[in-house]
Parts: structure tokens; C-alpha cells; sequence
């Protein structure tokens, strides 16, 4: 017991001395993710390529006349807000970083923008929410994020769903914010647009057994069946139900259905199967794709490419700003946007000296970001089909 | 006619037929959890996870089995699995009872103690489930999938409504029955049966009749045990297997087993059944079976559903509640709990 005390209270005395060294050279940003909790596998990739952007500033010596920048990774939990609040006030208060890149779900960023950054005023880029909700948050205009919002991906998938000539249709949606979110921003897209929605239902995930949701659906009636929930969940489980009980033949999905073990479960008795997911809007070569895996990130993670612009982002308008503080805030829009000189991953020493001379950049990035009003991702995305038992990308939109 | 007949195929398609196949294995799920509370006294918690481990075993053999090219043709491998996956959880189980339970037995404890024991085993199980096979969702039936399809119906038929029969549905069902059928000739009728269910009834009495109380306690076990791996290898085949669904089962099977009157197989089993249709039938929008059924031309606006799938899970506590304030005992008049 003794023991374990006089090595807390070392490493406390460590943790001290080390922020005895912070001084005006350093820039400390901090990073939260959830690095436990539903996204535990794939946030450790998205940190990594937020700091790999981090480091590539840092090493450039060229970052606010020659700062060095430093993350300090806290948990987001990704589902408890509480958790997340207080990791955001401990970076703040006892870290005493400059911005917050992060978090990352859509529950979690609500908490920590309505209760912390806002309220300090600290900007927060975060490089995965997608609910809609966070467009309409009241942000002072000090949040970002480089993920769309799923109110565009509704939108999209409305147009496809009906592109297709498919006008009536059942939508069933996991039960959770990014479900409903996206249930809600597609149900008014597709009725805008002429469409009618049988019944939008939601399903819960972790279920075994869908055979009462995909009744009710079947009851409703529709030509196809959009399907806004997760592949190795729920979605998958109403999928397959109403397959076996010839409910439906036509599917639709969001980007939360994507991925080849929807094809293994179900085999040859899925006929017809589309759908939309985020995309990178980069044409030709792809320099990411060189520095990730040199860095050993690798571009297969959802949200690296985002979490690379992120940070980059966040860092390029402190330039911009000619000071590490939530001033750089003002900066961000102009940076991501045209005109300028364009920018791509990799690039970010280049992009800091242009900004310091005070020529206008345009950054583009790992994933071509593009920022809307208020602050989010433009978003790109793809149609994908199955056709003869692949999943092919069929057009952008 | 006609018309009558497309309404009865659409109502057990989407409502008979899934509530059967659900009731079946709810029922030989209660049963166990009845039974390890008539003879041992107490609500075993873990037995949803012993399912979840049995499941586990049967996977393993599958797929050993699958990799020398073992086949039976229409009929899942899972079902020449089985037997050594009951094997297994026997063995398992009765290691538990060993090193856990019999030391709070030997005590005689109060049985909220050995109910919290069993939540201990219960968290244990739930970890050595997902070490060995992960927490993703494994799918391991082979064979043919559908005995009928609704395409395939709807042709045969001429009808307007397809009906989908699926090979593990019809496995289900001949289990369950085969399985209940054994279970209760064994309680009825044979001796270990008969002191099992002397046991239950009276220990005191059972014990001056010369009955050893540790071979109750085993045989007890074994059944519940070999109960337990068939629901979940059966709810597996079904559905699909998802250590956290099983988990998730606790809820129904125990909804079962207190509706029926607790400690009465017979009552797990109606219990199992009345859980499973309610569910079913309570969520169900109706409106296309009653548009077949009414006048020509008869068109319904809404959906005819009593209650959103939404609420599907609260359906079980609502009946529990019920019960247990209108009748506490149980259909068949179990314990007072």
C-alpha cells in the first residue's frame, strides 16, 4: 500500500516537473476520443492521424515562429457525457491546451461544446460527429467539424432512393442519435422530393430477433426497404428477416451498412442492395495514402483522412491568427476554403509559410475538405450497388 | 376464400410461425431456470450464459466438423455438435456447483445468496464466452436455409401472400417437443425422476426417505445444463449467435418461467409460449390481414397495430407485472415468490 502510494505520488511529482518545462515554445492540443467504449477499435487510428498532422507541423519549424506542438490524449468514452465533460475540463484546466481536437460521437461533442469549449471559449475541431443536430448548436462560432452532417447523407440517399424510381418505401433506423438523426433528415428529404414514407420504425440493436419490427414494416408496405442502422447490428438482423419472410427484395443503406459481411451472411438471397457512404473527394494521385502508412495508420480506418484535416485545420489557422488561442477560430473557414493556393496533405510546412507571409491557402487535405456554414464538412459521398455479388462504387455525389 | 386464405398465410408468416419457433425455445430455456429453482431453491442468473457457453461449444464443433467435410445434407452440422457441446456444459456446470455453489449449500445460506453467486458465475461465463469466440455475431448453420420460400409459395400457391418455412424453424419445433416430451416421461415417470420431484416438494421428507441429496443437486445440473445448450444452440441456428443476446434472453425466459407458475415445468413451457406470442402478436400491424378479411375494396389508413415494435421488450414486464399483482403464484400455481 505504501508503495503503490509513494509511486502515485511520483508520478505526480513527474506529471508536475513536466508541466514545470511546458513554456512559450510549446503548443499543447488537446485530443479526445473515445479510446474506450463502442469506437475503441477504430479511435486509435483517428488519434494517431490527427497527431501525425501534429508532428508534421511541429517538425516544420515554421508554426507560430517555430512552436513546437504537443497532444495530450484524454478518454471521450464516446457515450458518457459526463465522462467526456470532465476529460475536456482537465485538459483545460490542469493541461492548459490551446484547442481540443475531438471528440468524436455525436452525443459526447454535444456535452463537451455546450459545457466546456463554448462556455471558455476554447475552438474544438471534431473529425467524426455527424448528427445534425450539432449544425444548429449554439457554438459562438468556435466549433468545427471535418465529417458531414448526416442531414446531407439523408438528403443523398433520398435522391438515389428515388433515382431509381423507387417512390414508396419503409424506413427502419437504429435508436440512437446518429439513427434517428439520419431517419429524420432522410424521411424529409425523400417527402420533399415527392416520395412517400410507409413508416419509419426503429429497431434496437443487439437484438437477436427482428421478426415484430419487420412485420410492422411489411404491414406498412413500400417498394424497397432503407435500412439506416449498423451492419454487424441490428441493420443487419432486420435485413435478414425480411429477406426470409419475403417482406422485401429492394434495400437501401446508409454508410452504417456498408461493408462485405452483410454479403457473407445473407449469400445469393439479397438481389437488390444500394446505398451511400462518405467518400474522399481526391482526384488522381493521393499523397495521404504515402505519409499514413508510413506512419503505419494506414488509409483503411473510417474517419483517418478527417482526422488529419482536423488537426491540420486546427494548426493552420493558428498560424493564421498569428497566435495559439481560440482567435484562430475566424481563420478556419477561410483556410479550408477557396481561393488560395491549394494544399494537400503533406504539404502543411508549405501551407505555413504561405499562411505566414499572408497568402491565401486553400486546404484540401487527406479528404478534400470543403467547409459549410455553420462549420461541417460539405461532404462528399459514393453510390454504391451490388452487382454480381461485389459491392462497386457506382457514382459520386 | 381466397381472401381468407391470403390473410391466414400473412398472419403466420409474420406472426405464427416466428412466435412458435421464439415460444419453443423460450420454453426449454424456462424450463431449466424452473427447474434449478424447484430442487436447488434458487433464481440461477448465469443460465443464460451457460446457454451462450453451450451455444459456444456446438460452434466449435461445427466448424471442426465443417473442416474434415462433415455434411448432413439439408440439416444443420450443429445438431451432431450438440451432443458433445452438452457433454461439455455438464462438465462445466457441475465444476461450478463444485467449487461455488456446494460451499454455500454446505453453509445453508439464505437463497438471495446463492442468487448473487450465480450473477458472479454469471459474469464469469460472460467473460470466458467472449474470450474464446469474441463478441461479434457468428452465424453456423449449414444446410439449406428454407424448407419453403415466399417466393417459391406464392408460385406454388397462386396466392398473393408468400409464406417462409425455414429448415431451423421446423428443427426448432420437433426438438422442443422431442425434448419437453423426454423431460417430462423422465420426471413422471422414472425413479431419479420421481425423487427429483420429491426434492422439490419436500426436502426434509425426501431425505428421510433415503433420497441422497447430492445426486438431486447433480442430476439437477445435468438436466438444466443440457436444457440450457439445447435452447441456445436451437435460438442460435435460428437467429443467429451474439454472446450479448443471450445475456439479453434472461429477461423473456425468467417472464416465462414466474408466468407460468415457477418451479412447474408445465408452466414454463405455457409461460415460454404466451411470452413469445405476445411479443408477436402485440406488435403486429394488422392492417393487411384485415383488408383481406373485410369487404371488397375495404382500405385501412393506419397500420392497425396495437403497440409500436419499439416497446416489444416492455411487453414481458408488462405481463410480469400483471401476474405477479393479479395472480402471484403463476398459471399453474407455482411458488409465491
Amino acid at each position: 500500500m505504501k508503495r503503490i502510494f509513494l509511486a502515485g505520488l511520483s508520478t505526480v511529482a513527474l506529471m508536475s516537473a513536466t508541466a514545470a518545462f511546458a513554456d512559450d515554445h510549446e503548443v499543447k492540443i488537446g485530443v479526445i476520443l473515445g479510446f474506450s467504449g463502442p469506437l475503441e477499435s477504430i479511435t486509435p487510428a483517428m488519434g494517431a492521424s490527427g497527431e501525425l498532422a501534429m508532428k508534421e507541423v511541429s517538425d516544420s519549424g515554421a508554426f507560430l515562429g517555430g512552436k513546437t506542438v504537443t497532444p495530450v490524449r484524454a478518454d471521450s468514452t464516446c457515450i458518457d457525457a459526463a465522462a467526456a465533460t470532465s476529460s475536456a475540463e482537465r485538459l483545460l484546466s490542469s493541461e492548459g491546451v490551446a484547442a481540443i481536437f475531438g471528440p468524436d460521437c455525436s452525443g459526447v461533442t454535444t456535452a463537451v461544446v455546450n459545457n466546456v469549449t463554448v462556455p471558455q471559449g476554447v475552438m474544438n475541431i471534431s473529425p467524426s460527429a455527424t448528427s445534425p443536430a450539432l449544425s444548429s448548436i449554439e457554438d459562438n462560432g468556435l466549433f468545427f467539424r471535418t465529417s458531414p452532417s448526416d442531414a446531407r447523407q439523408g438528403a443523398i440517399l433520398a435522391q438515389v432512393v428515388m433515382d431509381r424510381g423507387y417512390d414508396e418505401v419503409a424506413v427502419t433506423f437504429t435508436n440512437n442519435d446518429y439513427g434517428k438523426g439520419f431517419a429524420d433528415a432522410f424521411v424529409a428529404a425523400y417527402e420533399g422530393i415527392g416520395g412517400k414514407v410507409t413508416l419509419s420504425a426503429a429497431h434496437e440493436d443487439g437484438r437477436a430477433d427482428y421478426s415484430a419490427e419487420v412485420g410492422a414494416l411489411s404491414a406498412a408496405g413500400g417498394d424497397a426497404l432503407v435500412v439506416l442502422g449498423y451492419i454487424d447490428q441490428g441493420g443487419l438482423g432486420v435485413m435478414r428477416s425480411a429477406i426470409d419472410t419475403g417482406a422485401f427484395d429492394v434495400f437501401a443503406g446508409g454508410d452504417g451498412m456498408y461493408g462485405a459481411s452483410l454479403l457473407e451472411t445473407l449469400g445469393d438471397d439479397l438481389e437488390v442492395w444500394f446505398g451511400t457512404l462518405p467518400g474522399s473527394a481526391i482526384e488522381g494521385d493521393d499523397p495521404f495514402v504515402a505519409i499514413s502508412e508510413a506512419a503505419g495508420i494506414g488509409i483503411d480506418g473510417p474517419y483517418v483522412r478527417e482526422s488529419y484535416d482536423a488537426a491540420a485545420l486546427m494548426l493552420l489557422s493558428m498560424q493564421a491568427a498569428g497566435e495559439a488561442t481560440a482567435a484562430a477560430a475566424e481563420h478556419v473557414m477561410a483556410i479550408a476554403n477557396a481561393p488560395g493556393e491549394k494544399i494537400a496533405a503533406g504539404e502543411l510546412a508549405r501551407g505555413l509559410e504561405l499562411v505566414a507571409a499572408g497568402t491565401d491557402i486553400d486546404y484540401v487535405g487527406a479528404s478534400g475538405v470543403e467547409l459549410i456554414e455553420p462549420g461541417e464538412s460539405s461532404g462528399v459521398y459514393r453510390e454504391y450497388e451490388l452487382v454480381d455479388g461485389a459491392l462497386k462504387d457506382v457514382k459520386m455525389h | 376464400m381466397h381472401e381468407f386464405a391470403n390473410a391466414f398465410v400473412l398472419f403466420s408468416n409474420f406472426v405464427l410461425i416466428p412466435s412458435i419457433t421464439y415460444g419453443s425455445q423460450l420454453a426449454i430455456g424456462a424450463l431449466g431456470i424452473t427447474l434449478v429453482f424447484s430442487i436447488l431453491r434458487f433464481a440461477n442468473f448465469a443460465h443464460g450464459d451457460t446457454m451462450a457457453f453451450g451455444t459456444m461449444i456446438a460452434i466449435f464443433c461445427t466448424w471442426g466438423l465443417q473442416a474434415v467435410g462433415f455434411s448432413l445434407g439439408p440439416l444443420p452440422v450443429a445438431l451432431v455438435a450438440l451432443p458433445v457441446a452438452i457433454a461439455v456444459t455438464v462438465g462445466l456446470v457441475l465444476g461450478t456447483d463444485k467449487i461455488i455453489y456446494r460451499f454455500y449449500r454446505d453453509k445453508k445460506v439464505d437463497p438471495i445468496i446463492l442468487v448473487m453467486a450465480s450473477v458472479g458465475v454469471m459474469f464469469m461465463m460472460n467473460g470466458l464466452v467472449r474470450i474464446f469466440i469474441g463478441v461479434g455475431e457468428v452465424s453456423f448453420a449449414d444446410g439449406s436455409r428454407f424448407i419453403i420460400r415466399a417466393r417459391e409459395f406464392r408460385e406454388m400457391t397462386g396466392l398473393d401472400e408468400g409464406l417462409a418455412l425455414r429448415t431451423t424453424q421446423v428443427i426448432t419445433v420437433v426438438v422442443a417437443v422431442v425434448v419437453m416430451g423426454a423431460l417430462f416421461w423422465f420426471l413422471q415417470k422414472t425413479r431419479t425422476g420421481k425423487s427429483l420431484r420429491a426434492f422439490s416438494d419436500n426436502e426434509d421428507l425426501a431425505l428421510l426417505s433415503g433420497i441422497k441429496p447430492e445426486r438431486v443437486v447433480q442430476i439437477t445440473w445435468i438436466i438444466a445444463a443440457t436444457l440450457a445448450t439445447i435452447a441456445g444452440v436451437l435460438y442460435g441456428l435460428d437467429k443467429g449467435f451474439r454472446p450479448f443476446t443471450y445475456f439479453q434472453l434472461l429477461l423473456p425466459m425468467f417472464a416465462a418461467a414466474i408466468l407460468g407458475g415457477i418451479g412447474q415445468p408445465i408452466g414454463a413451457v405455457v409461460g415460454g409460449f404466451v411470452i413469445a406470442f405476445s411479443e408477436v402478436s402485440l406488435t403486429y400491424a394488422y392492417r393487411r390481414v384485415f383488408e383481406y378479411l373485410g369487404p371488397e375494396g375495404f382500405e385501412i389508413e393506419g397500420l392497425a397495430q396495437l403497440i409500436q415494435t419499439e416497446y416489444k421488450f416492455a411487453i414481458s414486464f408488462m405481463l410480469l407485472v400483471i401476474v405477479l399483482l393479479v395472480r402471484p403464484t403463476g398459471i399453474f400455481k407455482g411458488r409465491v415468490l
